[in-house]
């Protein structure tokens, strides 16, 4: 599709799906989102990466329309959410933190009563197959685990067929097992070309699951790209290390081949004991990224 | 399996309109008749107590009268059956939505941009519903029990009808009304089931009302249950007991307006304070 003719909506069909400049949400004298930019692509999968209260939740709460901003420019599928109407929310689906327990209704009577919500629902059988729930179909949404609840979340977020889907840190609190069955139905969303755009505070999953990782710090962006690319610079400086006498040396260089050069050919050196060359993993990179270098433990209790 | 996003020519531009309030809020009232029906707290509380009550009143005080000939266990189901309207009405609502907030399924409404039209109509449906059959059992038991006369006309049968459905549908929206200021649903339960004790005293459904002291009566006479009950007095007494009111009728007048306005002032609390969740939005 090459046109660019602009929808009722206002959405042009090649514009992104999350266009955010200059985002600013105040609490009190608080700045928690600082001038935000953001743009997310139709079909891709982002991940908004950044330790608690860093404005993540408040972002994405805006951009669902569910707070107001203070200032700056949103657009989510080509509209700005503040007044975004009902024919708008059904093209976004939301897993949100505040829908977390269940009710008496079973996984199967939860999805046959929202349907009637839509104006196209997909499938009851569709939707618990997609989300592997298959054999929970018949069990009450309270007596469900935690990641059974979530998938069914993810069940009832994607049943009007939704073009964009929010998922605000949607595996904290799970187990690794249910983690990994959480990310497998997210890699089936996204071979379905739902556009998805997710938080979360643990930097494996941004790795394993976003096409790009934007790492929000104090509510802006430190850095996008794809997650092995985080960092740039910083991930591509190295750290040559050997020891020499009774000390170690150590040389920061983002061309560590010419530093072993220099030291095996110069100088009377016949052993370089030791020697290490290390590049910084992604969780330095996203600590150094964050404001809390490696060498520091990350801040305990930073709540919001 | 994969589920798939609708390809772009079938998105904004064709997406049909989205269903409207009447066919949710006709799907919420199943819903909430399942979810009441799976609290077994709920439906031994509201369908119990009356009937428990009408049995505690009717063997200690059976045999007595109050008035010109008007039999206390007549004069009491009238007050009991007012109680049980407000208790599948107001206090069941009020807590429901506390519930509903905490567990997250009010947030889920907003999250799919549901019409809270649709979700009024659901709370409604339900509390018509099982009112219906709270008071089906009560005037039976009354009936087997203590052969309390059932209305024997249409006019009475209708005034019944009236006053029972301006009592629910005033304590449906004053449920929904105060339930953003509430707080947690253990205060909820606390809070209105309380409040609702206080007013069951106040208003003459443990006493005679015309016995009570006339500050009390004043300030019953504020509040919907005091004509709620004197309204069942009406249908459930003789003729001449009107003569025991304090105004020495039954004024259905008065009654069906103030019953009326408390709906109206219900409604505008409601759409002026309702809000899917807490906080902003």
């Amino acid at each position: 599709m090459t046109t660019t003719g602009t929808s009722p909506h206002g959405l042009r069909a090649d514009g992104p799906a999350v266009r955010v400049r200059g985002l600013v949400k105040r609490y009190g004298d608080r700045a928690v989102v600082d001038g935000l930019d953001l743009d997310v692509h139709p079909g891709e999968v982002f991940a908004l990466l950044g330790p608690n209260g860093a404005g993540k939740t408040t972002t994405v709460e805006i951009l669902e329309g569910l707070r107001r901003r203070d200032g700056g420019e949103v657009r989510v599928l080509g509209v700005d959410p503040a007044a975004g109407d009902r024919t708008w929310r059904a093209r976004i689906g939301v897993v949100g933190q505040a829908t977390g327990d269940g009710n008496a209704l079973t996984v199967r009577e939860t999805l046959d009563h929202f349907a009637v919500y839509h104006s196209r629902s997909a499938g009851a059988d569709e939707l618990i197959a997609a989300v592997g729930l298959t054999e929970a179909a018949g069990t009450r949404a309270a007596r469900l685990s935690g990641g059974q609840r979530r998938r069914l979340e993810v069940a009832l977020s994607m049943q009007g067929r939704p073009e964009l889907l929010f998922l605000d840190e949607p595996t904290t609190g799970l187990d690794p097992v249910a983690r990994r069955q959480f990310w497998a139905v997210l890699q089936r969303l996204r071979e379905g070309g739902t556009t998805i755009l997710l938080t979360t505070h643990y930097l494996d999953e941004a790795a394993h699951l976003a096409d790009r990782v934007g790492v929000i710090d104090a509510g802006r962006l430190a850095d996008v790209a794809p997650p092995e690319q985080m960092g740039g610079e910083l991930r591509r400086r190295a750290t040559v290390r050997w020891r020499e006498g009774s000390g170690v040396r150590s040389v920061v260089t983002t061309e560590p081949d010419v530093v072993l050069r220099d030291l095996l050919t110069t100088g009377p050196r016949v052993a370089l004991p030791d020697l290490t060359v290390t590049r910084p993993t992604l969780e330095e990179v996203y600590l150094q990224l964050v404001g809390a270098a490696p060498a520091e433990p990350a801040p305990e209790g930073v709540l919001r | 399996m994969t589920l798939t996003t609708p390809p772009a020519d079938v998105r904004a531009d064709t997406r049909p309109k989205p269903p409207g309030a009447l066919p949710i809020g006709l799907a919420r009232i199943g819903l909430e008749l399942r979810l009441y029906l799976r609290d077994p707290g709920q439906v031994v509380f509201s369908f119990a107590y009356p009937v428990i009550m009408l049995l505690i009143f009717g063997s200690v005080f059976g045999g007595e009268t109050t008035g010109p000939d008007v039999r206390f266990e007549d004069y009491f189901l009238a007050g009991i059956a007012a109680t049980g309207i407000m208790l599948t009405s107001f206090q069941a609502v009020g807590i429901a939505i506390a519930e509903e907030r905490e567990r997250g399924d009010l947030a889920r409404l907003q999250l799919l941009g549901a019409p809270p039209a649709a979700y009024v109509i659901g709370k409604a449906g339900q509390v018509v519903l099982t009112t219906a059959v709270q008071l089906a059992l009560l005037l039976t038991v009354a009936r087997l029990a203590y052969d309390v006369p059932l209305p024997a006309d249409a006019g009475r049968w209708l005034t019944f009808g009236w006053v029972a459905l301006l009592g629910v549908l005033a304590g449906t929206v004053l449920g929904i009304a105060v339930s953003p200021f509430v707080g947690s649903a253990r205060a909820a339960s606390a809070g209105i089931t309380g409040f609702s004790v206080v007013l069951q005293f106040f208003s003459g459904v443990f006493f005679v009302f015309a016995e009570l002291p006339p500050w009390m009566q004043q300030v019953a006479a504020v509040f919907p249950l005091k004509w709620l009950t004197q309204g069942m007095r009406s249908v459930l007494l003789p003729d001449q007991a009107a003569a025991g009111e304090v105004a020495g009728s039954w004024e259905h007048g008065r009654t069906a307006l103030v019953l009326g306005a408390w709906v109206i002032i219900g409604v505008v609390v409601c759409v002026r304070t309702f809000r899917w969740r807490r906080g902003e939005g």
